[in-house]
């Protein structure tokens, strides 16, 4: 469980070196009340998860001990292998979906014109509304009967987007995206402002198009957003529950059964909390090794300077 | 960077009638493939909004046959009426009670943390800071489990506190680091003199950081109050009775309660958003930066 928030730990023993020396370090203490929250409620958890995926549990009566039980039933559950399938797929449509678009607007958002001040105010809405809003509004506005499918008059918007098999996937990927476009736009706007204007300049007096322009300034120049971005959707993609949940309940049948719903599931509605902590561990392990992956295989903590440098 | 820049013809002195024409042409041309994609993206965010609140004035019966996008004929206020009439107060009432508990909380704990973090370099702040920082990697989802347990074992089940207390942990980690980044930028020779003055880190932190601070303290009350507000997982898990539900968790039973009544279902999810609307009008500034606080640097 090392290293997964780039640069950071780099990072605070440079400032500490900076601060310290002097007489005048506050004590320790001052630290005790942050930590003592953040491990009873934040770290302990994971510990607690850990013991329980190896007890039986139903909720009510004291969890009894019964070894790898757990861990036997679940790894050999279809249902599991299901889960984890759905939340790859769901990972990487996100992915494909998102990406393009949140650059593309982001960049946008960048321009200082003022109808796209405007217009980003409106872009960056979904940001404040809670997922259970937004999970509700698309609920009512998906509905085959009095959708919004019937405004335009076109047979094909009118479908059961949620009780469709074959549909409900792509369904909820439009959702999601619906709903954290705007927070991974916010990135590429904040980073597109960062690259020098003086690259662009030079490049229209070379001839350089806007299409030529965006490929060989832009989309370089933004690589360390793409990377923190990318990370954070991975990542962040673990995490789909509230939606998800609202929108389908995992269903129909186990079609939307994400891990983390099928967690919850697994715990709160068939009342193996054992099994439920399992999957909890799985999912805290699959986090941690994405964040690794994604940071090694990009080499985020040697780029964090090059932004500096250009 | 595969662009070749040719700084002999930026710096040449030009003839003044024609002042450097192609940086100038790029000014010009209007780029109208981005403006019609940026209205179609504009619909894309607004019709559904739009559809919610349209809805959540029509008639009960009306809205099944009327085109969606079409304002009603005659609008009400009805489904609304029976929000309020539900007891959508008292709901409200425990989302602000556990939002303002949460961060207020927070702030003050992160404040102290963050302050030793930026002062002192004992190992034992060091790493604790690096575990803070492996707290923004851990999906909040899989401790719902675990805390069901332990908040059952400390008899907290089904009470706000049992929400407020994993909502202050998870809090944590963000608001360091926002904190954190924020206080390093305040001179050295700062603390240092008022140090000399005979200040002691109590002083220190109410007379200097604390006024200095203050953007960053914004950016991380509304960052953190709209997470705890938003927050679904937590109430669902952890509470059940009715006089302690947060906002999003009623929504969601309104769905259940009023299942083929949609514009009260509607006109429930546009009240419980009003307040974060009117934060977005009012403190957009700091939400954005408390949103990309923790990356782009």
């Amino acid at each position: 469980m090392t290293a997964t928030t780039a640069g950071a730990p780099g990072a605070a023993r440079e400032g500490a070196r900076a601060a310290g020396g002097r007489g005048a370090e506050p004590s320790a203490w001052y630290l005790a009340p942050a930590l003592i929250f953040f491990v009873a409620f934040g770290i302990v958890p994971l510990v607690v998860a850990a013991v329980l995926s190896f007890t039986t549990w139903d909720g009510l009566t004291p969890p009894k001990f019964t070894g790898l039980d757990n861990w036997v039933d679940e790894l050999s559950d279809p249902v599991t292998y299901n889960a984890l399938w759905l939340t790859l797929k769901v990972i990487v449509l996100s992915w494909v979906l998102q990406t393009p678009l949140s650059l593309l607007i982001g960049v946008f958002t960048a321009g200082r014109q003022r109808y796209r001040a405007v217009l980003s105010a409106l872009y960056f809405l979904p940001l404040v509304l809670s997922a259970a809003a937004i999970g509700i509004a698309f609920k009512a506005l998906l509905d085959p009967n009095y959708g919004l499918g019937h405004a335009f008059g076109v047979k094909a918007l009118v479908q059961d987007w949620l009780g469709n098999t074959d549909l409900v996937l792509y369904t909820v990927v439009l959702v999601i995206a619906w709903q954290f476009i705007p927070f991974h736009s916010l990135l590429y706007q904040a980073g597109a402002r960062q690259i020098p204007p003086s690259l662009y300049e030079a490049a229209s007096i070379d001839g350089a198009g806007r299409v030529q322009q965006f490929f060989s300034i832009t989309i370089p120049q933004l690589k360390n957003t793409i990377i923190a971005s990318t990370t954070l959707m991975v990542v962040g993609s673990l995490t789909y529950f509230d939606l998800v949940f609202i929108l389908t309940q995992g269903g129909p049948g186990y079609a939307t059964r994400l891990l983390p719903l099928d967690m919850y599931l697994t715990g709160f509605q068939a009342s193996q909390l054992g099994s439920a902590s399992v999957l909890a561990v799985l999912l805290v392990l699959i986090g941690l090794v994405l964040a690794t992956i994604i940071t090694r295989v990009s080499g985020f903590n040697r780029m964090t300077s090059q932004q500096e440098g250009a | 960077m595969a662009v070749t820049t040719s700084p002999t013809t930026t710096r040449t002195e030009r003839p003044a009638e024609q002042p450097r024409p192609r940086a100038r042409r790029r000014r010009d041309r209007p780029n109208v493939v981005g403006a019609v994609l940026g209205v179609v993206w504009l619909a894309i965010i607004v019709v559904p909004i739009y559809y919610v609140v349209l809805t959540s004035f029509s008639e009960q019966g009306e809205f099944y046959t009327r085109n969606p996008l079409v304002p009603p004929g005659d609008p009400t206020l009805g489904a609304y009426r029976q929000v309020v009439e539900s007891g959508i107060a008292r709901y409200f009432v425990n989302s602000v009670l556990v939002t303002a508990a949460t961060v207020v909380v927070t702030v003050v704990v992160c404040l102290l943390a963050a302050y030793t973090i930026v002062r002192s370099s004992r190992r034992f702040v060091r790493t604790s800071y690096s575990l803070f920082l492996l707290g923004l990697a851990v999906p909040l989802q899989a401790t719902i489990v675990p805390l069901f347990f332990m908040l059952g074992q400390l008899d907290l089940y089904d009470t706000l506190l049992a929400v407020i207390l994993p909502s202050i942990a998870f809090a944590i980690p963000i608001t360091v680091l926002v904190l954190v980044n924020f206080l390093r930028d305040i001179p050295r020779e700062l603390f240092e003199s008022m140090f000399v003055d005979g200040a002691t880190n109590g002083q220190i932190l109410l007379r200097l950081v604390l006024p200095l601070a203050r953007p960053a303290l914004g950016t991380v009350v509304i960052y953190d109050a709209l997470q705890v507000w938003n927050g679904f997982l937590l109430p669902l898990v952890l509470t059940q009775s009715e006089n302690i539900r947060v906002l999003p968790l009623a929504l969601w039973n309104f769905q259940g309660q009023f299942s083929i009544d949609v514009p009260a279902t509607l006109a429930a999810v546009v009240l419980s958003a009003i307040p974060v609307l009117v934060l977005y009008v009012v403190a957009r500034r700091q939400l954005v930066s408390g949103l990309t606080a923790g990356v782009g640097r």
